[in-house]
Order: C-alpha cells, then sequence, then structure tokens
C-alpha cells in the first residue's frame, strides 16, 4: 500500500511502497504486471526496475550500463512518456501514486523492458550518420576554429548518447517506418557541419531520400523529450535548409 | 515516402498559393462592396486572361499541394503505400485539376 509521505524533505520512506506496472511480453504480445516495490530517497526508475529483477522476479529483461546518464540504454516508457530511467526520479513521475514502465515505443521488443535497437543504429548508417574521412594518418590534423559558425552548430548536436528517447518520441516515426528519425538526423547534421568531414554531399543525398528529413512535421516531441535538451528538430530544419539549397544549385 | 522532389513541389506550390489567396479574398471583398451580380463579375472575368492566368494558376498549385499533402496524410494514418499511393495522389491530382480548370474555363474563358 502506498503511503503519503513528505517527498520534498528527503524523510525515510523505507515503510512506503510504489505501485509499479511492469510491461511484460515479447515480440508476440503481452501486459503489465503488477509489483509493489518499497520507496527510497532519491530512488530512480531504474533503481525501482532493478530492484523487481534481484527480489522480485530474476527473469526481468531490462537493460542499461553506466547508471550515470552516459551510455543511453536504458531508455524506456514511463507512464507512457520516453524517459532515461538512470536519471528519472520516480518522485517526480508517480501519478495517483502508481507508475509504469514500458519498453521504448517504436522499436521491436525483444523480451520484457529490453527493445531491439537494430532499426535505430540501421537508420544512423543510412542517413550516413558516420565519419567521411578527409585525410589521411599522414596528413596534419584538420584545425578546428570552435568559434565558427559551423563548429557551434556541431557543438549543439555532439551530446547526443543514442537513447533512443526522441526516437521513441517521434510520431511521424511511428506513422512512418521509413523515416530515419530524429537521432540519425542530427547526426547526420553535426557531420554536416563538422570541419573534419568530407561527405557533406553524401549526407545531403541520404537525408533527402524517401525516408529522409523532408518527413518530419515539425512537431518537436524529439525536443520535448530529449534528456540531454538537445534539439534534433533544429537540426532536422537546418537539414532541411541544407538540401533546398543544394537543390537549387543543382539546377542552375 | 516524401522525397526532395515532393517537399520541394509542395513547398513552392505554397508560396505560389500564399499570394494568389490573399488576392482571392480581397477581390471577393472588393466585389461584394457594390453589391455586383454574378451576371456583372462574370462579365469582367470572362474573355480575361489575367484572370485565366490568376486562377489557373492557383488550381494547378492547388492541385499539386493537396495531392502531396493527402498522400503524407494517407501513408501516416492507413499505411498505404506503393503502387496504390502513387495512384491516389495521381488521382486526387488529376480530379482536384480537372474540377478547378472546369471551373476557371467557365469563369474567364466562355
Amino acid at each position: 500500500m502506498f503511503c503519503h509521505g513528505d517527498w520534498s524533505t528527503g524523510l525515510s520512506l523505507e515503510r512506503e511502497e510504489l505501485e509499479v506496472a511492469i510491461w511484460r511480453g515479447d515480440a508476440t504480445g503481452g501486459g503489465f504486471e503488477a509489483f509493489r516495490v518499497p520507496a527510497q530517497d532519491s530512488q530512480t526508475v531504474l533503481d525501482v526496475v532493478a530492484w523487481v529483477q534481484q527480489n522480485e522476479d530474476p527473469t526481468l529483461s531490462y537493460r542499461f550500463a553506466c547508471r550515470v546518464g552516459m551510455c543511453g540504454s536504458c531508455a524506456m516508457m514511463v507512464n507512457g512518456v520516453p524517459r532515461w530511467t538512470c536519471r528519472t526520479h520516480v518522485k517526480k513521475v508517480l501519478k495517483d501514486k502508481k507508475v509504469t514502465v514500458a519498453p521504448l515505443r517504436n522499436l521491436p521488443v525483444i523480451k520484457d523492458l529490453a527493445t531491439d535497437m537494430d532499426p535505430f543504429f540501421d537508420k544512423w548508417i543510412k542517413a550516413a550518420g558516420v565519419h567521411h574521412p578527409s585525410k589521411t594518418r599522414d596528413d596534419p590534423i584538420e584545425p578546428v576554429d570552435p568559434s565558427s559558425a559551423t563548429r557551434l552548430e556541431a557543438d549543439t548536436g555532439i551530446e547526443c548518447i543514442n537513447c533512443s528517447v526522441c526516437y521513441a518520441a517521434c510520431d511521424t516515426v511511428t506513422g512512418n517506418a521509413e523515416y530515419l528519425g530524429p537521432a540519425a538526423l542530427q547526426r547526420a547534421w553535426t557531420l554536416y557541419n563538422d570541419a573534419k568531414d568530407a561527405g557533406q554531399q553524401t549526407i545531403l543525398d541520404a537525408v533527402a531520400g524517401n525516408g529522409g528529413c523532408h518527413n518530419c512535421h515539425s512537431q518537436g516531441s524529439c525536443t520535448l523529450h530529449c534528456p540531454n535538451e538537445l534539439n534534433p528538430m533544429k537540426a532536422i530544419a537546418g537539414l532541411k535548409r541544407a538540401t533546398a539549397a543544394s537543390f537549387f544549385k543543382k539546377r542552375k | 515516402m516524401l522525397d526532395m522532389r515532393l517537399y520541394m513541389l509542395q513547398r513552392i506550390t505554397a508560396l505560389i498559393m500564399a499570394p494568389l489567396t490573399l488576392g482571392h479574398i480581397a477581390v471577393m471583398i472588393y466585389a461584394i462592396q457594390d453589391g455586383l451580380t454574378a451576371a456583372e463579375i462574370l462579365g469582367r472575368t470572362q474573355g480575361s486572361l489575367a484572370w485565366f492566368l490568376f486562377y489557373g494558376l492557383f488550381v494547378v498549385a492547388v492541385s499539386i499541394h493537396a495531392a502531396i499533402g493527402l498522400r503524407v496524410i494517407l501513408h501516416e494514418t492507413l499505411g498505404v503505400k506503393g503502387a496504390a499511393l502513387r495512384l491516389f495522389t495521381w488521382g486526387v491530382g488529376l480530379v482536384l485539376l480537372a474540377m478547378g480548370g472546369r471551373a476557371v474555363w467557365a469563369v474567364t474563358v466562355l
């Protein structure tokens, strides 16, 4: 039974319990299973999931690694919203004294809370989100001016941790399976602005195809939910501008 | 589903439609100020190359713009793709072009 506690003062909450519904199942289907988890101070959603796996059901599958918001492994749907669970305090997401945890949206489920990330990373490659070398190892290192406009633009996207929260938040991905998604397109935009990347035209060609940046409706869910407060929607707008400029240049 | 070509077509037709829509609204407001009858309006538009080009261009832009927009909605809502989606896009575009073209013909040519 959940008891009201004084969350704000951080008093001991050892006797209180959280009502947690965790999605169990696999690619063929599944449903929510209820658990009661002891409440603790500074408890994250990942702590809750780990407690269930360690104390209630060792067969519960989920994915995590660093637990400090760097690796991008532990993203899940928390109360229907994609979040990095290792940096999400339970007390901030409790709704009616309950919390639900489900696998990330827009990705195939492997088991329970673990999704297959292959489609997500395949789209990074498809968006040319890989380094395109401009020099050999024998050449001097390309100087990067940290104050240049392109470097400042690239800097806005480099903190992406590949957690797929934006991809899970995107309604366009839901409706259009080919769409590359916000993370891959932001990566493409970052490399497009990188002085050390020689694949500008390759990137523009890659993001101008069927599932490319032009499918974005600028709904902004990616930017709203990005745990690192990046702005993939702005990056995609940048790609739209760059591809449009390239479109007219080619016709001159 | 929406590639560069379709995206540019939809944006360019939007740019064309914007001033034409404002012009159309302005003309409507102007035309009803003195209580012009349909016959009087037709008397001014029929045989006018300028009005033929004005509304003809508008109809072409609308046909392209709406067909691409509905294509996106159909694909993302119902998952229609491939040949069926192409057929739908061309169908909507041609129907709008035929209906609009018929109206433009009647108002500015006949």
